[in-house]
């Protein structure tokens, strides 16, 4: 979206032209400029604010494909009053865009490595658009392998692509759920369980995490076990971000500012603040 | 005659003992093969024997009477399956039920710890090692118990 004209603080307006469920309390949201605005390109790894008139506005990482960027896409789930109003959205409604912001992932640096996404939960979202990414220029990268862990199997983001990713030859994907009936036949165990048994160089590997933080630090150390380079490591964080511009500093982490210096960091470059209490 | 000792050598979970453990392992030792659906232990049966997975899938499960069976834990290849034989009264805490076809080699528990008796070395390397897999066990239910993915945090 448009942030230059106006300023990065003014929404420029999107109309919503379809939302999807996705699980029972996540849904997708697909939106197109309005008024002749254009969609500006975004890098995998961003978000952008989204405004519901009336109740308030929230950061959302983008989960479109970065190399075909029109419609502009979000996945999120309802937890909080501004993701259950969104929820509510119908299509033809509108709502204000600010960005794209922050930080993306090293999908460039990654070329000519193994890459291994590691996603817990929602965090399939903000990793969506590296898979895109990678897969469009498919040769100049190693192994793609993608391991996702979430709660349930009702708790599956987009089972379909999931199910036609695995599908492919040139490209791993295993999924894992913490708690389960006997009636689902896939793995159970927490994510980081899939790790030892992935098949990748760790010396040449790019690792790329997202998902809660008490699962990106076992990740993390799971990796380090593997031999991956903690430099090799990239997390994407979340904190309560506003300004979406490193002024305000509600999203401040220790000398960082989320949504500027973030939301994707190397690992070896935050792993001494996530090991501290106090923030 | 061919033995198991090359399929027992190469499975990481017996991968760097010594030859003359591995022996010893081989001489409690045979393969076995289950078919989908076909369960492997059962709560509260003795633990006579554990598993190393050769290939396939096996689920853990816990029965309650409103829930029926939960699955708590998947053991593929690469695995050991089982170590309530290890410790008194060795019984099983949970079923384990293959999930497809599923190859793997069953050790004799009470064969086995003779030999960790008689020879403390073979018994402190297989304790470390099991020791090593239930850290991972108890970390992953660490991780399930904290719920992390729930929408209520």
């Amino acid at each position: 979206m448009k942030t230059t004209v106006a300023g990065p603080m003014v929404p420029t307006m999107a109309r919503v032209n379809r939302v999807r469920k996705e699980t029972h309390d996540t849904f997708t949201l697909e939106l197109h400029p309005a008024y002749g605005q254009e969609i500006h390109h975004f890098a995998a790894g961003q978000f952008n604010m989204l405004y519901v008139f009336g109740f308030g506005e929230v950061a959302i990482s983008i989960s479109g494909d970065p190399t075909n960027p029109k419609p502009l896409i979000h996945t999120t789930r309802a937890v909080g009053n501004v993701t259950k109003a969104m929820a509510k959205l119908k299509t033809g409604d509108m709502i204000g865009v600010r960005g794209p912001f922050g930080s993306a992932w090293p999908v460039k640096h990654a070329e000519g490595d193994d890459v291994v996404l590691v996603a817990g939960g929602i965090g399939l979202a903000p990793l969506r658009p590296v898979i895109y990414e990678i897969l469009a220029n498919r040769r100049k990268y190693g192994k793609l392998i993608l391991l996702y862990g979430t709660r349930t199997p009702s708790d599956i983001l987009y089972r379909k692509e999931l199910e036609s990713w695995r599908s492919r030859l040139d490209m791993e994907v295993y999924v894992t759920v913490d708690r389960s009936s006997v009636n689902w036949q896939g793995n159970v165990g927490v994510v980081t369980t899939l790790i030892p048994k992935a098949g990748f160089d760790p010396q040449q590997t790019t690792a790329m995490i997202c998902g809660p933080e008490i699962m990106m630090r076992y990740v993390a150390l799971e990796l380090q076990k593997r031999g991956v380079p903690m430099s090799s490591v990239f997390a994407s964080m979340e904190r309560n971000m506003k300004c979406g511009i490193g002024l305000c500093g509600h999203c401040q982490m220790g000398p960082t500012f989320i949504c500027k210096d973030g939301p994707v960091y190397p690992y070896d470059k935050i792993r001494e603040l996530l090991l501290k209490r106090e923030i | 005659m061919e033995t198991l000792e090359p399929i027992l050598a190469e499975h990481p979970f017996i991968k760097g003992l010594k030859p003359e453990h591995i022996q010893l392992m081989v001489g409690c030792s045979r393969n076995v093969k289950f078919e989908a659906g076909e369960f492997i232990l059962r709560e509260g049966y003795e633990a006579n024997e554990f598993y190393i997975i050769r290939h396939g899938q096996v689920n853990l499960e816990i029965h309650s009477p409103k829930r029926h069976a939960v699955t708590i834990h998947t053991c593929r290849e690469g695995d050991v399956l089982g170590w309530s034989w290890l410790f008194p009264p060795y019984l099983w805490h949970f079923d384990a039920r293959a999930m497809e076809l599923t190859r793997a080699i069953a050790l004799d528990a009470k064969c086995l710890r003779g030999k960790c008796e008689k020879d403390p070395s073979l018994g402190y390397e297989l304790a470390k090692r099991l020791a090593h897999v239930i850290e991972h066990r108890l970390q992953g239910a660490t991780l399930q118990l904290l719920d992390l993915y729930s929408s209520t945090d």
